[in-house]
Parts: structure tokens; sequence; C-alpha cells
């Protein structure tokens, strides 16, 4: 197991830079989760701790040793693929036995292992077959226990969830993090999917455009955002900015409630004019618009369902809401959070 | 705009439309049977005369489309029995066997790097190196005979073996380029991942899951020596040298007298093989082709 | 949020320790075999072509004198080249025509599966999957001036007679639709699987968009079919004429150029020239007159290819 740092990681390809100076410590055991949209450069990064990329500038760090010179088989990692990468003309016992091989373990140790970590999966029932028969679920399974078997120092993973059916998502997500929790493998997870990263992460670096935007555990990204992009990009529906005094306004659908809901005085209250809601089963979302500042932007409320009001709150008509200062965020001009006491 | 309304379509019986079917089906069969007639009937051609006895060949007074006497085997017998043409076989076998062996050795780590390893400078390479099957043998064959002649190889079969790998290879590493392209990246990045060098994660990754592709560039490349004539006939004058298909366009002619049916025999037996090939391996073919040049 | 990097200590790797692991050197690595192979066999014999045309090099008298631009001047003089340059122009023109029309309507019969479509394409690829010599040499018995199948057919659908049936071989103006004629029927099988690889390419639903807005068959050939394959048809013709605008084995093996230099291509008498005869100088210069064609192929291929990328 060791810890993962990164100093002043760039990329450019032909003149563009797809990272831009990250710097990012991951201490030794914990589940690290990169969030950003599509593009952003997240992949890049992971590739580039990988030894699959090589930076343009900035120094890869793994246990406490500068590993830019060394390719990934010799830095001691193992990677999970989006598309898992099995090896299609071996079967399971011989995609999980691969890396042993490479490392010319002997061959009555090679088996031990492997039979540990399919036992560890549950999938040592299917050692002999190919990939090609195996259910999404299965084969990721496999490209686990392949991973694992090197018992690795550090673990990637890119999007690993993606290509799984929704359903399967969740119990996948769920698998994948116990996993780590019991083997404690230092792990480094890349997603687009914010529901992921809340869900998995002991922290999460956002990162934009090349660059890290906040790292924190899920908490701080979320009620504690450093700019508008974090903001807005953590959270469904997504935060509620409103253009204010040359900077802007925050607040999430969820802490705009009718005013009666709350408690506290020290709130802020809006003029809401309903124009639609969705009823979503666990809960209500009403859009509609608020007086008295100057842009016309839509703006949701998430209700709960137990409230009386949703018989009350109906398109076509104006209330009273209200959001407690204390979930307010204020954003400058350039869009960072700036934080009043 | 005035909306075109449907013409009132006329009620057709029953027995219109079946007419119409009928008639519209067998033009199509007899276009169908026309193309085949065209390609096919040289080759229909070539195997009637390789099995007619002279008697019944060199007579204009007889159908010329079937047997009017028994079918024979003295052409191909002549041929094995008092020609070279065993010979040639040999000969163009070995060349073929060689010749596969330079292309794949050359050809798919060059196929692989410029799939994976080069980028954009990468692509212009190997567009390059396919123009380069562009250039005709009728135009390198005169320096290429000095080269021969200076290097000792002239009128030997291994001048062949030396110069084939000068169309096989680019054509055949663009077209690995193509086939792996399409390997996902992701089994090599595994490899490489899991303990192999590049090399090592092409020999054993890449490669495997090749086959195919592979199996296709070497009955590609084993028919295009097959087939060649120009540097053959350029570089090679003694029978015994000669590959199968100059021998038999060359070799079996006394003078001016044509051993037509010796001829025959020989064009087939030599066209046979690469035939068979071709129908095989063409839609794999196909894809390589277009795969290279459509994205 | 930046956070603190560790100390770190620097792993003592020597250069050469990975060195086969970095892509920049193991690309080049890969690649060089082919290309070292192509530039030796290829590259050179092809300056070494321009150099003996500016020569006076001939097998009897090997000797590297610069002449300049005298063979070139000697050959333009020749009225047989001039001949013979027309004669590959329209040996080319006219099969490239023959086997674009019945490449394109043979593609269009093969496109909807029937019975033994297999065994009927198995057939129809046979001119361009055997090798031309010996195809050559089966045409030739069929245009042979006694035993001409050909003729025979004729004679006997009443539509000549034995006294006017014609010497495909002996005669000039025929033995040159003779050539063409074989290197059209060499060229449709190439074609047809052109024309079927690019038309189904096309995707299903422009078709039926242009169904559904009312495009009829040949409406929807030529406007919407034919400029989606376009590409791809110009790459297939670009081989195609190279292929025969180079070609000697079928006029060797024919004709030997004859009669009286009726069909004499350009490839055929470069090899007269230049191997026959011996006069290396003046062969290689009749070759290269092969070049300009063959660049502006070259252009429009690759404008060809980069369209396709799009």
């Amino acid at each position: 197991m060791a810890a993962i740092s990164t100093r002043d990681i760039t990329k450019e390809f032909g003149g563009v830079a797809a990272v831009n100076g990250i710097s990012l410590s991951v201490p030794d055991g914990e589940f690290m989760v990169l969030l950003g949209p599509s593009g952003c450069g997240k992949t890049t990064f992971l590739r580039i701790i990988a030894g699959l990329e090589k930076q343009t500038g900035g120094d890869v760090i793994i246990g406490g040793d500068v590993v830019n010179d060394i390719p990934p088989r010799a830095r001691g990692i193992a990677m999970m693929f989006q598309s898992y990468g099995l090896y299609p003309h071996y079967k399971v016992r011989d995609n999980i036995a691969f890396p042993l091989r490479t490392q010319r373990v002997p061959r009555a140790e090679i088996e031990k292992k492997v039979d540990w970590a399919s036992q560890l999966l549950g999938i040592d029932h299917l050692l002999d077959r190919r990939p090609r028969q195996l259910s999404g679920g299965e084969r990721q399974r496999v490209a686990l226990a392949r991973a694992l078997v090197r018992e690795p120092t550090v673990l990637l993973l890119d999007e690993p969830l993606s290509n799984l059916d929704a359903k399967l998502r969740a119990s996948a997500r769920n698998e994948i993090k116990q996993f780590q929790q019991r083997v404690g493998t230092t792990t480094v997870y890349v997603t687009h999917d914010q529901v992921e990263a809340m869900g998995m992460g002991d922290r999460i670096a956002v990162i934009d455009h090349g660059r890290i935007r906040q790292v924190g555990s899920p908490a701080a990204i979320y009620d504690d955002p450093a700019d508008r992009f974090v903001a807005t990009f953590v959270g469904t529906p997504p935060m509620n900015l409103l253009a204010c005094n040359g900077g802007h306004l925050g607040f999430r659908p969820e802490n705009l409630l009718p005013r009666d809901m709350i408690e506290e005085s020290e709130v802020t209250e809006f003029s809401f004019h309903v124009e639609r809601a969705e009823y979503l089963g666990s809960e209500r979302i009403v859009y509609g618009r608020v007086d008295g500042f100057e842009s016309t932007q839509e703006i949701t409320a998430k209700l709960p369902p137990a409230h009386v009001a949703q018989e009350s709150i109906r398109p076509g008509e104006a209330h009273d809401f209200a959001v407690r200062n204390s979930a307010l965020c204020h954003f400058d001009e350039h869009g960072n959070r700036v934080r009043r006491h | 705009m005035s909306l075109a309304l449907p013409r009132r379509v006329a009620r057709r019986s029953r027995v219109q439309v079946l007419v119409a079917a009928v008639v519209r089906e067998s033009f199509f069969y007899a276009a169908v049977v026309f193309f085949v007639v065209i390609a096919a009937f040289p080759f229909y051609w070539m195997l009637i005369t390789a099995f007619k006895q002279n008697s019944d060949l060199y007579n204009l007074a007889s159908i010329p489309f079937w047997f009017s006497e028994a079918p024979t085997l003295e052409h191909i017998r002549y041929l094995f029995e008092q020609t070279l043409f065993a010979r040639w076989l040999l000969n163009s076998a070995v060349i073929g066997v060689c010749v596969t062996a330079i292309t794949l050795v050359t050809a798919l780590p060059a196929g692989y790097s410029l799939a994976r390893m080069t980028g954009r400078s990468g692509e212009a390479l190997g567009i390059g190196v396919f123009m380069t099957y562009l250039v005709p043998p009728t135009l390198l064959f005169l320096p290429l005979s000095r080269v021969i002649t200076i290097l000792g190889l002239q009128d030997s079969m291994w001048s062949l073996v030396l110069v084939y790998p000068t169309f096989t290879i680019p054509f055949c590493t663009w077209l690995m380029m193509g086939f792996f392209k399409s390997v996902p990246r992701e089994i090599e990045e595994a490899a490489i991942v899991d303990g192999c060098s590049i090399l090592g994660a092409f020999i054993k990754m890449v490669l495997p899951v090749s086959v195919p592709g592979i199996l296709t560039i070497v009955i590609f490349t084993f028919t295009l020596t097959l087939q060649e004539f120009v540097y053959a006939l350029t570089f090679i004058s003694s029978s015994a040298q000669k590959t199968i298909t100059l021998g038999v366009a060359t070799d079996l002619v006394r003078g001016d007298i044509y051993f037509w049916g010796e001829l025959m025999a020989g064009a087939l037996i030599a066209s046979v093989p690469v035939a068979i090939a071709y129908n095989l391996f063409l839609d794999r073919f196909i894809a390589g082709i277009t795969g290279g040049a459509v994205k | 949020m930046v956070a603190l990097a560790e100390k770190a200590v620097r792993q003592k790797t020597s250069r050469f320790q990975f060195i086969l692991d970095r892509p920049t050197v193991l690309g080049p690595l890969f690649v060089s075999p082919a290309i070292l192979y192509v530039f030796a066999l290829v590259g050179l014999p092809f300056l070494l072509a321009i150099y003996y045309s500016v020569s006076a090099y001939t097998i009897y008298s090997q000797s590297y004198r610069f002449v300049g631009l005298r063979n070139f001047i000697d050959i333009v003089q020749n009225p047989i080249f001039l001949q013979t340059l027309v004669n590959t122009f329209i040996f080319t023109f006219g099969s490239q025509i023959i086997g674009l029309i019945l490449g394109k309507f043979g593609a269009l019969l093969l496109l909807r599966p029937f019975p033994g479509r297999k065994l009927v394409r198995g057939l129809i690829i046979l001119p361009w999957a055997v090798p031309v010599a010996l195809a050559t040499v089966a045409w030739q018995w069929m245009f042979d001036s006694l035993y001409s199948v050909i003729n025979w057919t004729l004679i006997a659908m009443g539509l000549l007679t034995r006294a006017d049936a014609p010497n495909w071989l002996g005669n000039p103006h025929l033995a040159m639709l003779c050539v063409i004629i074989i290197n059209g029927w060499r060229f449709f099988p190439f074609a047809i699987v052109i024309f079927l690889a690019g038309i189904t390419a096309i995707p299903q639903d422009v078709l039926d968009a242009a169904t559904v807005d009312g495009a009829g068959f040949w409406r929807r050939n030529y406007q919407i079919i034919l400029p989606m394959i376009a590409p791809i048809v110009v790459v297939g013709l670009v081989f195609g004429i190279v292929f025969t605008f180079t070609d000697l084995s079928i006029v060797y093996l024919l004709t030997n150029g004859g009669p009286v230099n009726a069909t004499s291509v350009l490839g055929f008498e470069g090899f007269q020239v230049g191997i026959v005869s011996g006069d290396v100088a003046h062969g290689a210069a009749i070759s290269l007159f092969m070049l300009p064609v063959l660049f502006v192929l070259t252009i429009v291929m690759l404008r060809a290819i980069r369209r396709q990328e799009i």
C-alpha cells in the first residue's frame, strides 16, 4: 500500500493543455474520486499516474519514489478500464493469472493466488469460461480480480461503471466500495457521474479544464463548494444561481422551501411564481421564477412529499418561499465563493 | 406549394401483378446469367480445352462447347512428365513462402507502429508507404534488373524473393494498420499495466487477437507472388528457374506452335488455388481495403 | 486547494533501463525494416531510373555519360513512340469505361441476396482473381486466328461466313479492341467489389429518407448514392488506372505489341527497348513518361482518401 502524490502535472496535446497543473495528494488507503465533465482531463491525469501517458511537466510520486521514467509495469499499480480490457483469447483463469505470469511467479503460487482472488469476488465457478461468455457484472468482477491478484500498492479505475445499465450500476458501486474497504488499497477512481462520486469517495477532487477546483470530503464538496463550477456540477437538480450585485447568490433546491416550513428567523425571502411541477414519487420538483432579481432564470425548489404543501403549491400561483441564510452561497464576479460570517 | 396527391393507382388483377413480377425476375436472372457468362466463360473454355483430345481440339467441324471425343488426361500428363511444370510449381511455392515470411516480419511491426505509436506523422507515413504500391514494376524493372545483375542474382528465382516484398510490404503494412486499429486499445494497455513491455503486449495480446487479419495478408501475399509476371519475365530466362505463371505463359510454345491443351491445363492448375483463396478471403480483404480507406 | 507534496526520492534509473518501453523508441524501431526495404528497393531504383534516362547507358556500352535530355528528344521524335503513347491512353480509357459500367450494374445485381448469390459472386470474381498472364493466354486461344470459339459462334449463328471471320489479333484495330476487352474484363470484378463496398456502407436511413422524400430509382441512384460512394470509387478507379496504364503483360502475351505497333503501350515499349534491345537509357526514358500521369493520379488519390476521413 502506498500513497500517491503528484506535483504540478501538466500535459499538452498539440499546444492545448489537457491537464493544467494538478498537484494532488492521496494518502495510503484512501478512496479518491476524480470527478468532472467529459474532456476535463481527469482520464488523462489518471493515465499519467498509471504511466500510460507521459506528462509534459511535473512529477508523479508513488510510495515516496518519483516514477516519471518508470513504465507502468514497474510502478506497482493495477488498473481497471472502462470496457474492462479482458483478454478475449484467454479463459478467466488465465486472465487473472496473467499479471503474475509476467512477474514470473512460480506456478503453484499463481494457482493459489488465482483461487484466492476469484473466491474473494465470487467468481470461482467461472474460471474456465471465456470473457465473451460472461455478463457485464461478471466481467467487472473478473477485471477486479485481475487487478487485485498482484496485491498492488495502488488501484486505478477509469469509469468502470459507465458501460453497465442503470440497475446494475448501484450494486456494482456497492461492491467496489465494500471491496476497497476490505482490502484497503489506495484507490483513484475517475467518473463524470456525481452520484457515484458522492457515494463512493472518501474524498473527491472536482476537475474542470485540466485544473482542480476543489478537493474535499463529499460533505465539503456539497455543502461548502469553492466556486460556482463545483456548486452547479454536484447536486441534482443543480444549485440555483441568481445574479446579484455583480456576483451570484446560490442555494440548493432542497433548501428553497415555503416560508412556513422554516423555523429559523435568519432567512432570505422570495416571492416564488410557480410555473410547472414534477411529481417524482419520493419528492416534488417545482419550477418557477422569483421577484426582485435581474435575471429571469428558472428557479427550482425540491419539496419533500410529506409536506402538506403538495396540494397547495400549484402552477400559476405565487407563494412565499425562503432560504436559511446559513444555506446561502455567495459567489463573486469570478465565480469564486465568498465566505461571509 | 401544392400537395402532390397520390395518383389513383389502377387496380390491377392478380394475374397482371404476377406477370409483372415474373418479367422483372427473369430480367434480373438473365442479367445475372449474362454477367456470369462474361466472367466465367474463358475459364470454362480453359477447363474444356485442358481435357480435350488434340484431335477434338483442332477439328473445326466439331462443336467446341462440349466434348465430341472422350475427355483425356494426356495434357496434364504431358505437363508433369515432359515439361518443367512441376519444377515451376516448386519454385513458386518456395518463393511464396519466403516472400510471405519476409513480408510478415516487416509489415506486422510496421503496421502496429503506424497504428499505435506514431500519431499524426504516423498517418502520413502510412499513406506514404501505401503510395509506393503505386510505383509500377514497368518503371522499376529497368534499374532493378541492373541491381539484380550486380548482386549476381540474374536468372535466379531468388531475385524474385528479393524484389517481390517491394510491393507486398507496402500494401500489407497498410492493411495491418487498419486491422490493428480495430483492436481495442484497452487490451494492450491492460497487458502493459499487468506487466508486459510494449513488445510483450504486441506479441502476447495484439497478434493472437489479429489472427484473422494476419491470415488475410498471408493469403494475399501468396497470391500476389503467384500472379506476378513483369519482374519474373525481366529477371529470369532459363526454364528451370521460372515461376508457374511465367513458365506456363512463355514456355509451352515450341517455335510457333502453341500446345494449347497443355497451356490451358497449366493455366488451370496455376489459377485454381488463387481463385479459391480469393473467394474465401474476399470479405475480409474488402473490409481491410475499405477499412483502411474509409474511416 | 493544493495539497502538500511529500518528500520524494528520485529513483536511480539509468537512461537505458526501460528504453524499449518508450513508444518514441519502439515506434521508429518497428517501422524501420519496412521503410528501409522500400527505400532501398523502390526509392533508390526510382532515382536510378531517372539517372539512366539522362545517361547513355546500354548493356553493351555501360557508360554513365551525361547526355541531358537527348534521350527524351530522341523518343519524342520517334513516331512509334507517339503511337505507343496514344495507344496507352486509348487502352486505359477504354478498359476503365467498360470496367466501370459493368462494375456498376454488376454491383446493383449483387446487392440483394438471392439463391446462389455466393456461387455467382465466386464466379464473377474470377477474372480479377486469376493471374493476368494466364487469363490472357486463355483469351489468346479464344481469339486464335483459326480456332477462335468466338468466330465459331458467330459463324454458327449465321452472322458471318468463314471467309469474313476476322483475324482478331492480326488486324490492328481489332487487336487493340481485344486488348481493351481483356483489360476491361479483368477490371470489372474489382469495380463490382468497390461499388458494393461503397453502396453497402451507405446507412440505410439515408436511403429510406430519400425514398420517403419521393426519390425514384434513378434519382436515388444518381443524386444520393453516386455522390456518397464517389470517394471510394475514385480510390478504386485510381488503382485501376495505375495498373492498366502501366501494364505490359496483356500486350506482351497477346500481340507482342503488334500488329506493327498497333497495340504497343508504354510499359511494353519500355520493356522492348530497355530489356530486349538492351538500350537501358532510352528504355528508362520511355518508362518515365508514365510519371506525369502517375503523379496526377497520386494527388487525386490523396484528395479522395482525405475526403473520406471527414
